[in-house]
């Protein structure tokens, strides 16, 4: 890649944290709720919609049943991770943000073909929508960068800026490897090396084996219709302080997707009832979205109870 | 005179946008200017991978003086009326001016400066703009397809002030993200603009943008003893996608050559942009492939090239596990999933459709000379692909995957053939199948498209075909005239939506003969007479053209109109005479000669119709042209004895009728 060692994967990682950290960002740990993919962290969904700034960046595991392959394929594996950064306002510099953290983690821009390549960002399934690229770096995509324009049907104003790094996709590029197997998890150097494959290989093939063969459709189904029921009585509680509850109704939406998305990878969703389901899922992310906002409206109203 | 030079300058355009916008803005800024009166000279809009650049020349310094003259009450006319219209013209009365009997005021406007139009018209056009998509950004509403950095607009050296939000005009510009100099630099004028874009590796012009690819290419292409796959779409596009194009040549592995051709192009293509290059004496892909760079890199492309390369495996890694994969489960068996697959949700599934159109190829199939149980085959398979991982991966190899994979399980060649041309004709230079069974599933894949959605009412409106329903009619056209198909398509359609799609059809028939140049008037005459062939419809059209073009037809259309002009006069007054006209002693020779003309005429013009001949009845039609003509002339239709007005009447009536046996001649122009 450059004539320096490549970085490890913890520290493509770090040098992130540190890159985005120097643009004020608040560095977040995962959100501990099973989600598809970052974007859906409560901090990104909920954070975008309201008019009040917010800069954070952090790591979210992310879950893709249908994409188990049983840790055989070189790119394709049912859990990884994303490195998520959402910036909102968007900076009107955010690009050449976005092309300094390349550089952060060792990507050398006069050697390399780094374009924005149009690719629309659609979720459906959070009824979010935005207009960028994905980024690609001699022909690799690298990351998606997106302006929000609505999330849960509604306005996102003002806009947020969204980064998602694929980082397995990022650490093999960087290290010239061919297997995410073979991705140097930490310095080669070190002690104790270890690849990506020694740390989670054996959780590809036990998660791809449950997510094909064992998972129990029958709970799935029953836990998904009481994710269902509870969103909107969750929504229509108030604390002893007065506060609302959209935060734990969110968190069932997110429990809600990710049955659907075993569910599906076990084939026990029949074509016909796809769209119904992500319609259903889609209708009490827009509830929690609509909530949230009644809320930042409130806290704008009363700055003294801001956050 | 002086020049304007624009440019708007953002974040990367989508290449598919890039020339709409370039023909947009320049549309857009012309009919401002013209409408303000500054007609320029000429104007050219280019458009790239981050601006819109438009320079107008000869553009005068400012709008022209006007004066007006207005009218406004007349003379004498109560003060009050006066007062308004001064009111209206802000003058005093001693201002008017007296002729014509009423006061006129002279309204003389100072042209503005065409700088002040300019400011005007600049955030106008950004904020009209018709981008397919747009966006907002930051805490600003204004929309462009992606964030507006930067307006550089100068008119005759000096900038336009003016803003569009937080984006002010000026005279800086910037060049190559990562070439350029990273400073911007000034533009006073185009020439300064367009040597400092080249200075700072920008090509500004989308032709020669595509030019160096091509260039670039093909030289690559050429010091291997190779030749580039033309790929005109693929041009277009990566045109769009870097300012200052490099072509690079990579290796794939051999290996890979075993896969379809069409597998490694569309995952090239789709998934890359990259372009394919072939070994101009084998028949094949050679192991290499050709993509465009936005850069000149320090080490020469090595390290680009190398990862493209890269990329490049693992996408074929992926097509190959499909081609295998694939390949273990026959067709028939990957039906049973077309069961759970909606075709549209008023029309059920996938596999009921195949169910459909297996039916109607076993019937239709002799019709087009084919085996019935080839036919019924080959549309029983001929949706099976859609179930595979390849054409999941790659929609667009819908049917030629079908192809392969039939003629891979040893399915028989015809069927495999079918398979894979079915969707044929995709456009208009794609040709239609003209195989007996490739012909038959083409066209009831077309027909069962066609008859389920005007049974459910989903019609094409206007510009709105979401489902391709013109096309899919159009291919039928195509299908039925290169086969010489004899389709009577009434009866192809339930009755409920039989006329509605007869007339779609005739509509597109009219299209499609309007592109090869035929009179549309002649489609509808002949359409007129209920005949739902296409191809006797088309053998007619061909036939009365020859008619019209020749003096005689032009004639005896004249004759025609003038005897139904006259047939429909007479019917206003009562009900026409039934019967034969006959032969009067007394009657003018004219008369008679008609009559004797009608009797050897009418007969040799049932007997070649009968035949389907038409050229042959139009030739005996036409002779019909000189007693008509002569009838007219010398004979009064309205003569005052009221048997032999009604024997003249019915002669016309039996001109009108024989006529109308061959085409519908109200229908003709002229």
């Amino acid at each position: 890649m450059t004539s320096r060692t490549p970085l490890s994967f913890q520290d493509i990682i770090l040098a992130l944290h540190a890159y985005w950290s120097r643009q004020g960002c608040v560095i977040l740990q995962p959100y501990d709720v099973e989600v598809g993919a970052g974007t859906l962290h409560p901090m990104t969904v909920l954070r975008a919609l309201g008019p009040k700034p917010w800069r954070i960046a952090y790591v979210q595991p992310s879950r893709r049943p249908a994409d188990a392959r049983f840790g055989e394929n070189p790119n394709r594996y049912q859990h990884y991770y994303q490195y998520q950064v959402m910036l909102k306002p968007n900076p009107p510099d955010m690009q050449a943000l976005y092309l300094g953290s390349l550089e952060a983690i060792g990507i050398d821009l006069s050697l390399h073909d780094v374009r924005f390549v149009e690719d629309d960002w659609e979720n459906p399934t959070v009824g979010a929508w935005g207009l960028g690229w994905e980024v690609w770096c001699d022909g690799m995509e690298i990351s998606q960068y997106t302006y929000f324009q609505q999330v849960g049907g509604l306005d996102v104003d003002p806009v947020a800026g969204e980064l998602t790094y694929g980082l397995e996709r990022l650490a093999m590029y960087v290290q010239g490897v061919e297997d995410f197997r073979d991705i140097a998890f930490n310095d080669p150097r070190s002690a104790d090396f270890k690849t990506y494959g020694e740390v989670f290989l054996e959780s590809e093939r036990e998660f791809s084996a449950f997510d094909f063969e064992a998972a129990n459709v029958d709970m799935l189904k029953r836990q998904f219709e009481d994710m269902e029921r509870e969103v909107p009585r969750l929504l229509k509680c108030r604390g002893r302080q007065g506060q609302p509850l959209v935060l734990p109704a969110y968190d069932y939406v997110l429990k809600a997707s990710h049955l659907f998305n075993l569910m599906d990878a076990r084939g026990a969703i029949a074509v016909a009832e796809r769209q119904s389901y992500i319609g259903r899922i889609r209708d009490l992310c827009k509830a929690c979205a609509e909530a949230w906002l009644t809320i930042e409206g409130e806290n704008a109203a009363a700055p003294a109870l801001g956050a | 005179m002086p020049q304007l030079l624009l440019e708007l300058f953002s974040e990367e355009i989508p290449a598919r946008m890039q020339g709409g916008a370039a023909r947009d803005l320049e549309r857009m800024a012309g009919e401002r200017l013209s409408a303000a009166g500054l007609a320029p000279e000429s104007m050219r809009a280019f458009a790239g991978p981050r601006r819109l650049t438009l320079v107008v020349e000869g553009l005068p310094a400012a709008q022209p003086d006007r004066s007006e003259e207005r009218k406004g009450p007349r003379l004498g006319a109560p003060d009050a009326a006066i007062d308004g219209f001064l009111r209206s013209t802000a003058l005093t009365r001693e201002r008017l001016v007296e002729h014509d009997g009423a006061y006129f005021a002279l309204i003389e406007t100072k042209g503005r400066p065409t700088a002040a139009i300019i400011a005007e018209m600049v955030p106008e056009i950004v904020r009209q703009f018709p981008w397919p998509k747009s966006m907002k950004w930051g805490n600003g509403q204004v929309r462009w397809v992606r964030p507006l950095k930067r307006i550089l607009c100068v008119f005759d050296g000096a900038v336009v002030p003016f803003n569009v939000e937080e984006v002010k005009s000026g005279e800086l510009s910037e060049g190559h993200r990562f070439m350029g100099s990273k400073q911007p630099f000034v533009a006073r004028t185009f020439d300064a603009y367009a040597q400092a874009l080249a200075a700072n590796f920008v090509v500004l012009e989308t032709e020669v943008r595509k030019a160096r690819i091509l260039a670039g290419a093909r030289t690559l292409a050429a010091a291997r003893g190779l030749e580039l796959v033309d790929d005109e779409g693929l041009l277009d596009e990566v045109a769009g996608l870097a300012e200052w194009p490099v072509a690079l040549m990579g290796d794939m592995d051999e290996s890979f050559l075993d896969l379809p051709d069409e597998v490694i192009r569309t995952s090239m293509r789709t998934h890359q942009r990259y372009f394919a290059v072939r070994n101009p004496l084998g028949d094949g892909l050679a192991p290499h492939f050709i993509s465009i760079a936005n850069i000149e890199a320090s080490d020469g492309g090595a390290a680009i090239a190398a990862g493209n390369a890269r990329v490049l495996s693992a996408r074929l890694n992926d097509a190959r596990f499909f081609w295998d994969e694939d390949r273990k489960v026959p067709l028939a068996e990957r039906l049973e999933r077309l069961k759970g697959v909606t075709f549209h949700a008023k029309l059920g599934t996938m596999y009921e459709r195949v169910e459909r159109i297996e039916a109607l190829a076993r019937e239709l199939g002799p019709l087009v000379g084919a085996d019935p149980d080839l036919a019924a085959q080959a549309a029983h398979l001929c949706k099976a692909d859609l179930a595979t991982g390849m054409v999941g991966e790659f929609p667009e190899l819908q049917g030629i995957m079908g192809g392969y994979y039939a003629r891979e399980e040893g399915l028989p060649g015809a069927v495999a053939e079918a398979i894979r041309d079915h969707y044929k004709p995709q456009g208009p230079s794609d040709d239609a199948p003209t195989a007996p069974v490739s012909a038959a599933v083409a066209l009831v894949d077309k027909l069962d498209t066609l008859a389920s959605f005007f049974a459910i009412d989903e019609k094409p409106t206007g510009s709105r075909d979401p489902f391709a329903l013109r096309r899919a009619a159009l291919g039928v056209i195509r299908i039925v005239l290169a086969n010489g198909l004899r389709l009577p398509l009434r009866a192809r359609f339930k009755r409920a939506i039989a006329d509605d799609l007869v007339g779609f059809f005739a509509d597109r028939l009219k299209v499609a003969l309007r592109e090869q140049g035929k009179r549309h008037d002649l489609v509808d005459a002949v359409f007129a007479l209920g005949d739902d062939d296409l191809l006797r419809v088309v053998t007619r059209v061909d036939a009365l053209d020859i008619l019209l073009t020749s003096k005689d037809g032009a004639n005896l259309l004249g004759g025609y109109k003038r005897a139904s002009n006259i047939l429909r006069a007479e019917e206003k007054k009562g009900p026409l005479p039934s019967g034969v006209a006959e032969r009067a002693a007394d009657a003018p020779p004219e008369e008679t000669a008609l009559i004797n003309a009608l009797a050897s005429i009418a007969p040799r013009v049932e007997a070649d119709l009968a035949k389907e001949d038409f050229t042959a009845a139009m030739r005996a039609l036409a002779g019909l042209r000189a007693p008509v003509d002569a009838f007219f002339d010398h004979v009064l239709v309205n003569d005052p004895d009221a048997a032999t007005r009604e024997n003249r009447l019915s002669l016309l009536i039996q001109v009108r009728d024989l006529m109308g046996e061959v085409a519908d001649f109200s229908q003709v122009a002229g």
